[in-house]
């Protein structure tokens, strides 16, 4: 297939898009339904097209077509198939089309399963999101273009990069990208929502699917991104407050906000404008999170291009989105009537406490990344900001929400009844100060400040299971009628359960790794031991390989315990040839949730080599409690409340109800 | 070539930045000091440096040339019975302030410094502003005519 199709079906989703940002609009504006309709029948051939421009380019790369400069720069011929694949996305240009692609497809998922919205709801819906379908498009076919071609073409690529060879980037950045369009959709129901002057308990309840789906991949993303620096950085840091690791964190922060203030929105129709505001905010981190990570403002791990001429187009997308839609909101916010009343001490007091730490904890993650910037361009003057501050400043925010979250969903809506909430607790607050005491005795100790954070981690997972014990009414109730209770309750009450409870598993996973991880650093030869976490590491010497585009010295060592062997690992030295680029894979072995990580470092003169071993204990738990805040997000998803057709059901009376209401 | 030499540069570029990000091989056996306590205060302050060629790594997790040589310095004035403050000055001193990783709180600073504590603050205050005007004035409007009428009329009056 030629490239140049592909690239004429990018033109055409620029025309398409451009008529679908505008025609729907005046025609919701006129009441025109005609032109209202075009946006169904234009999303999907914006679909359509996009689709097709993806395609074209992912078979050039498959087929390893180096005419096309896209394709010379980020492949080679001898790489993995799967990693030929990914590597459509694994650069600028095709994971700006990526991001089309998820944006576009969302849209067209409207546009089929959204016959429900109101007409003029639905024209808006699907305007809005054109717009930045008309922004990417422009950005891709301006700037460096994927399609354009090599003359004469190269025989052979220079190989991608090493360092995203392996299995995370094939999902790792689509993941993330999945968040950010989640939260364009969400900003586009509130923007359509706004242009109407009606923001209410029925908004809420269409965008949320949509926030809970953004914040699930979001979570996703972050997640594998740690992991894969974990795994593949080869010193076993999980999380190095990078900006661009803050550049996914910050939405996520902002993102987890919004989810809790949607509900007060949802249930009590309280807090209107601040959730607007929210969801602008987050999408505007989004935004910025891809300005961060493609303009190459800062030069870090994962800025592997720095073209300043990038920057300033998603700069200007940038001030255009979110200047408009604070404008808008400026417009119309005045015109929200406040909702619901509550007292302080009840169930939407915690969801705004929620929000004020999640606010201000996101506020810091993004003044310390940009302050070094922008005091640099005042005042020329250099300084750091890096984890030391972050972990402070965060750390010092965490421990009051940690520890309000298992109150929240014990307390009841309007007036809550804090001394029986802690009544409900104090039996998961003792169970987890005393399991905190017992991990202690057996990691023989450490800083007594350890004690508190697993206290708090284990005090949300014991906390989640608290609310559904005493939401079943476990223990008061016939075992028949709890259970009945059990299973009949909302969807979405076990995901807040499982979305707290792995929260508070990652921080068990956290505070356990911070202080009894052990590190040994020691210079081995053949035959010698070394020992870590009561485990016993045997050097059995070093091995040359040669894999498909790289060759490698891997040393293998033999581990056991008390004299019995358990496992052995390899952990080896790669060198990319295409490339000459070196990389560490590190031999990482799994006991329970534990891991033993073994990195090989410089030989030396007389034979040894330097081997680093780090005793991990419970690392798995970090990801793990991702997986289960996943879990929480998907479950909450499937909530009978959310799916596409419940709410057409109600969608005709209670609108009417509201025009009478006017 | 014309076209190449653009893209050969940017992949260079791609090249040496990863160089010195990824083989992170810190400290080595032969820097560690052989009292415990005192090498536990070198890895700590060791954290808290930036390896001013790397990224954004500490010399603590770098195996760049600079690292190594701050990470030997550090333990040198330790080993001479210098205090951490002492320590951190003196770097400073050689450096600029670029090398800590925690900012000092200084007259540039203090924004960034005091933006966690001024939000939490404000933000607060607006929740008990808010709270208190919530509670203390009815809000919302009586209904009018015929929305009584409704309301009666749905109600089975």
């Amino acid at each position: 297939m030629s490239v140049e199709l592909g690239h004429y079906a990018l033109v055409l989703a620029l025309a398409t898009a451009i008529v679908l940002s505008i025609l729907p609009i005046w025609g919701a504006w006129r009441g025109d339904r005609p032109l209202m309709e075009l946006a169904t029948s234009g999303s999907l051939a914006l679909f359509g097209l996009v689709a097709f421009a993806f395609a074209v380019l992912t078979q050039a790369h498959l087929a390893s077509d180096f005419s096309v400069k896209n394709v010379w720069e980020n492949s080679h011929s001898l790489v993995p198939f799967i990693f030929k694949f990914s590597g459509v996305w694994g650069n600028h240009e095709g994971s700006m089309l990526l991001w089309l692609l998820i944006l576009v497809f969302f849209s067209a998922l409207v546009a089929i399963f959204g016959r429900n919205l109101p007409d003029t709801l639905r024209a808006n819906v699907l305007a809005v999101p054109a717009w930045g379908a008309t922004a990417f498009p422009l950005f891709i076919l301006v700037t460096p273009n994927p399609f354009s071609r090599l003359n004469p073409a190269p025989p052979e690529g220079p190989d991608p990069n090493p360092g995203a060879q392996d299995g995370g980037p094939p999902i790792h950045p689509p993941l993330p990208f999945l968040g950010y369009v989640g939260s364009f959709r969400r900003l586009s129901f509130s923007l359509a929502r706004l242009m109407e002057g009606r923001i209410d308990a029925a908004w809420a309840r269409w965008v949320r699917p949509w926030t809970l789906a953004a914040w699930t991949f979001l979570t996703a993303g972050i997640a594998m991104g740690s992991y894969w620096a974990y795994y593949e950085l080869g010193w076993g840091g999980w999380w190095f407050w990078d900006p661009v690791e803050n550049a996914s964190f910050m939405p996520w922060l902002a993102g987890t906000a919004l989810l809790h203030s949607a509900i007060v929105m949802e249930k009590r129709e309280a807090l209107k404008i601040w959730t607007i505001l929210l969801a602008i905010l987050t999408f505007s981190l989004s935004l910025l999170g891809t300005f961060l990570v493609r303009s190459g403002v800062l030069t870090s791990v994962h800025a592997f291009a720095t073209d300043p001429s990038r920057g300033i187009f998603i700069l200007c997308i940038l001030v255009l989105f979110i200047g408009g839609a604070l404008a808008l909101f400026a417009f119309r916010a005045p015109q929200l009537n406040s909702g619901g009343l509550f007292a302080p001490i009840s169930r939407e007091g915690a969801l705004v406490l929620n929000n004020l730490i999640l606010t201000v904890s996101t506020a810091t993650v993004l003044i310390g990344t940009l302050y070094p910037l922008l005091l640099e361009s005042l005042t020329g003057e250099k300084i750091s900001v890096g984890p030391p501050f972050f972990n402070m400043t965060f750390g010092l925010l965490m421990i009051p929400l940690l520890l309000a979250v298992p109150f929240g969903p014990l307390l009841a809506w309007k007036r809550g009844d804090l001394l029986g909430a802690l009544q409900r607790l104090y039996v998961a607050a003792g169970l987890a100060f005393f399991v905190a005491l017992v991990f202690y005795y057996i990691e023989n100790g450490g800083p007594v400040m350890a004690v508190l954070g697993l206290a708090a981690g284990l005090f949300l997972v014991f906390g989640a299971v608290s609310d559904l014990w005493f939401r079943a009414g476990i223990g008061k109730q016939a075992m028949g009628v709890a259970w009945r209770r059990l299973v009949g309750l909302p969807r979405s009450a076990f995901g807040t359960a499982l979305a707290h409870m792995g929260l508070g598993i990652t921080v068990l996973g956290i505070v356990a790794v911070t202080t009894f991880e052990t590190e040994h650093v020691v210079e081995m030869k053949p035959g010698m031991t070394a020992e870590a976490g009561g485990y016993t590491l045997a050097f059995d010497g070093m091995r040359s390989a040669v894999g498909p585009n790289y060759t490698e010295d891997r040393g293998h060592f033999t581990v056991s315990r008390g004299g019995a062997t358990v496992a052995d690992v390899w952990s080896s030295k790669r060198l990319y040839t295409a490339r000459r680029m070196p990389t560490t894979e590190a031999g990482i072995l799994t006991f329970g949730t534990s891991q033993l990580y073994v990195s090989l470092g410089d030989p030396m003169a007389d034979g040894g080599i330097v081997v680093r071993i780090w005793w991990k204990p419970y690392i798995l738990c970090i990801w793990g409690g991702a997986l289960v805040m996943m879990f929480g997000g998907f479950v909450s998803l499937s909530d009978r409340r959310l799916r596409v057709g419940a709410p057409s059901r109600r969608a005709k009376p209670v609108k009417a109800a509201l025009e009478a209401g006017e | 070539m014309r076209i190449v030499l653009p893209a050969l540069r940017r992949t260079l570029l791609a090249v040496l930045l990863f160089l010195s990000a990824v083989p992170a091989f810190a400290v080595n056996p032969d820097e560690i000091l052989a009292d415990p306590a005192l090498e536990l205060r070198a890895r700590n302050l060791s954290a808290q440096l930036r390896c001013m060629v790397c990224q954004n790594q500490s010399i603590d997790d770098s195996n760049a040339e600079l690292a190594r040589d701050l990470r030997l310095l550090v333990r040198e004035r330790i080993r001479d019975g210098d205090s951490d403050e002492q320590v951190i000055d003196y770097v400073v001193s050689r450096y600029g302030e670029f090398v800590l990783l925690k900012p000092r709180f200084s007259a540039k600073t203090y924004i960034l410094w005091a933006t966690p504590l001024i939000l939490l603050a404000l933000g607060a205050t607006a929740m008990v502003v808010y709270a208190r005007g919530r509670t203390a004035k009815p809000t919302g409007r009586k209904l009018s005519a015929e929305e009584q009428a409704a309301l009666d009329r749905l109600l089975g009056k």
